[in-house]
């Protein structure tokens, strides 16, 4: 998954440094994603995984990292699975 | 009482790219109808009015200052004054943070040139009491 999402962020986030350099943990917003940037990720993320991020997602928290990303992707599957 | 601001800037092309991308999912996700139906022009959606109205939602949420609350772009709304004056209105998870921390009047302003939209916002709040936000 992680892969995944590396490769989205690459493709939406616009970010000024090479995706493949940044860690699981790194802060995407201080890496240089803007906020309009990360709505892209989030739509692309939508796409690629067939999901929905509900409204309580919808915060920075949830899109500053792969691995942020990566634990809300995990949440909503699991959900979906009940 | 006290004041807050919020402002954010944003580059018109990178909402061209999102549309020309996302198109209609972009639309649903980010703006309400009345916002879309203020950028639709014969020529389609003026990609320049929508990063106005996206720089507003943006000035809009740091002057609100959630922390963990979700805030979908869509309970920020910009709505247009016949005479060209915009406002924000606010729904939802937006108006709750807002009434919370005693917001009781925004101003907005939008500008555009140079191929960016930037939007200021500016609130009027007692931190913790309630209040009635537009």
């Amino acid at each position: 998954m992680h892969a995944e999402i590396r490769q989205i962020i690459t493709q939406h986030g616009r970010l000024p440094v090479d995706v493949q350099t940044l860690s699981d943990d790194a802060d995407l917003y201080e890496a240089g994603m803007t906020s309009h940037a990360s709505v892209n990720v989030m739509l692309g993320l939508e796409d690629h995984f067939d999901i929905e991020f509900p409204d309580r997602m919808l915060k920075r928290s949830v899109f500053e990292s792969i691995n942020a990303i990566a634990a809300a992707l995990s949440e909503l599957r699991e959900e979906a699975a009940v | 009482m006290a004041l807050r601001v919020g402002t954010d800037l944003v580059l018109v092309e990178t909402v061209r790219g999102s549309l020309d991308t996302h198109a209609e999912h972009y639309l649903e996700r980010v703006y309400t109808e009345r916002e879309v139906e203020d950028c639709r022009t014969p020529d389609g959606i003026d990609a320049e009015r929508l990063a106005g109205r996206f720089a507003a939602k943006e000035a809009t949420l740091k002057v609100l200052r959630p922390r963990e609350e979700g805030i979908p772009w869509n309970a920020i709304e910009v709505l247009r004054d016949p005479s060209g004056w915009v406002e924000v209105e606010l729904s939802g998870p937006a108006r709750t943070l807002a009434v919370d921390a005693g917001v009781s009047e925004l101003s907005l302003s939008i500008s555009h040139e140079g191929g960016f939209a930037t939007a200021v916002v500016v609130a009027s709040c007692s931190q913790g009491s309630a209040a009635s936000v537009r």
